[in-house]
């Protein structure tokens, strides 16, 4: 009890409420009693606090109550659309780091990602893909050796002998070839060979008897067809005495042989034919006559057995007919087409030679 | 010159807690500070603890004696909400934030550590008088935060007469100063 009202006493002493007379009462015992001045000190300290908070909670209560009723009365405003700044600006910025920070996550992750697959991943065993490549080395080996082997291999059946033998050349790109008609005479198969050795097989498309001409197509898939040919067929007759030259196969080799024009007409005066003083052999025929332009004017067809030398050509002329005729047979071959301009004029004999050899083919028939 | 009356006159009723005042102050400020609480990835309810806590710091400031205010109203607001606004964007995410704002600011940082030393203060008291328990806290505020004296408070708590409260005060303010005093010894 006592301590209530000592208490009571010094509230009243620091609130001010006591007399003149207690309150120097009070003072004197706070001197004399250091218990009571501590409890003084220590009280007007406390009363202190409680005041400033009492102030402070109050002026929080009227900040809040403030704050009520200015958005009542709408003088603020707590409504975020108030700010300048637009809703994808503000979302932006809000989520700005988070969003870098997941991109270096995911830059992370995807780094660590490949490592770890670079890692787990069976690492290539050199030495065996080194011996997988030398066995695919070896198969390419064997293969090339196999198909250079198999071209080696003769497309004339090796059973059957050729039957005839002759001379042959291009008349147009795509591998028509002019030769003899004796040359595959009641045959159907012929196969030709160029002067490097190569040889194709070759289909007898028509043949003409009478004209002693025939005409050969290249069905060979080895066969690749050539850009252009560089001599053309002269027209009109040739000259008495003319310088020829005749290239052919009398042998497995391209053989060269040059004479002169003897007569405008053939073995028993034929027309479509001349006679020419030029040495040949029987595998000549179906070679090409050819002029000193490179133009030709004849295919090398017959010998006359009794006299040396004496050989017939059949004219362009009848090649020309011969083709019309084939032509008007067949309309597939309708596009065949005769060269008509020489690119061997003006060029010397053995240039002339090197260009043509490539068009001149040994014709085996059987 | 009178705008600046004005403001002398708000701030001396800021301190009397005068509610016009607060009012005013509060129309003329709030806004800048919410728009810079918004544009720096901040609440309606962020730009409104900050600037509460801003017009108590101003309170404060304005209850010392020799308290002269060198500049705007506004611009001690607008530095101050933008020093905390800092500060807690700094403890929530731990990135150091640069705030922007296009106002001038003025230094306040003696101010808040001031500011803050007082808010722990008031914790410390807030805290001592949760943990009092009924009728304890009601009672101690009845009598010295709004300073009812004993013979009103005895009739509003029912007790028998104003003596008798007293002692019930008496016993009360007794556990409240041991809650207080052992809290703020080592709040020292």
């Amino acid at each position: 009890m006592d301590d209530i009202l000592l208490l009571e006493a010094i509230e009243n002493y620091l609130s001010g409420k006591m007399g003149p007379e207690e309150r120097a009462y009070f003072e004197n015992l706070r001197k004399t009693t250091p218990e009571v001045d501590q409890m003084v000190v220590e009280h007007s300290m406390f009363l202190q606090q409680m005041d400033t908070y009492a102030a402070h909670r109050n002026l929080r209560h009227s900040l809040h109550e403030a704050h009520n009723r200015l958005v009542h009365t709408g003088e603020i405003t707590e409504d975020p659309a108030f700010s300048t700044k637009a809703k994808v600006v503000q979302l932006w910025r809000k989520y700005k780091r988070v969003t870098t920070i997941a991109a270096c996550v995911g830059g992370v992750i995807a780094l660590v990602i490949s490592v770890v697959v670079v890692m787990v991943s069976p690492a290539p065993n050199s030495a065996a893909v080194q011996a997988l490549g030398r066995k695919v080395d070896n198969l390419a080996r064997k293969t090339d050796i196999i198909n250079s082997e198999v071209k080696k291999i003769p497309k004339i059946p090796s059973s059957v002998p050729a039957t005839s033998d002759g001379s042959g050349f291009l008349v147009d790109t795509k591998g028509f070839i002019i030769t003899n008609a004796h040359v595959v005479r009641g045959l159907s198969n012929a196969v030709v060979v160029n002067k490097n050795g190569e040889e194709f097989n070759a289909k007898i498309i028509a043949s003409d008897e009478q004209l002693d001409l025939a005409l050969l197509k290249i069905v060979d898939p080895e066969f690749r067809g050539v850009s252009s040919i560089p001599y053309s067929f002269k027209r009109t007759s040739a000259d008495l005495g003319e310088q020829i030259y005749t290239l052919g196969y009398p042998r497995n080799t391209i053989v060269y042989n040059e004479g002169y024009l003897s007569a405008r007409t053939g073995y028993d005066g034929d027309t479509l034919s001349y006679q020419m003083s030029v040495p040949a052999n029987p595998g000549n025929s179906g070679g090409p006559v050819l002029n000193r332009n490179g133009e030709i004017i004849g295919i090398l067809s017959t010998r006359q057995t009794q006299a040396v030398g004496v050989v017939f050509a059949v004219k362009t002329r009848a090649l020309h007919r011969f083709i019309q005729e084939v032509k008007l047979a067949d309309t597939t071959l309708a596009r065949l087409k005769l060269p008509v301009s020489s690119s061997l004029r003006g060029k010397e004999r053995t240039q002339q030679i090197k260009q043509l050899e490539d068009y001149v083919y040994q014709v085996k028939a059987f | 010159m009178k705008a600046e009356y004005n403001e002398q006159l708000l701030l001396k009723g800021l301190a009397n807690n005068d509610s016009k005042a607060i009012e005013t102050i509060y129309k003329e400020n709030f806004n800048v500070v919410l728009a810079l609480i918004i544009n720096n990835n901040g609440t309606a309810d962020d730009a409104r603890d900050i600037f509460q806590e801003a017009m108590i710091a101003l309170y404060e400031k304005a209850q010392t004696e020799h308290f002269v205010l060198t500049c705007k109203i506004q611009t001690y607001l607008y530095s101050v909400c933008r020093r905390l606004w800092l500060k807690k964007l700094h403890q929530n995410e731990r990135f150091l934030y640069q705030v922007e704002g296009l106002a001038e600011t003025v230094p306040v940082e003696e101010d808040l550590e001031e500011h803050e030393r007082k808010n722990a203060e008031y914790a410390i008291m807030d805290r001592a008088l949760s943990s009092l328990g009924e009728p304890c806290k009601s009672l101690l505020e009845a009598y010295y935060l709004q300073k009812k004296d004993m013979q009103q408070i005895a009739t509003e708590f029912r007790y028998t007469n104003a003596d008798n409260a007293k002692n019930q005060k008496y016993k009360c303010l007794m556990r409240l100063k041991k809650l207080f005093f052992a809290q703020f010894n080592i709040g020292e």
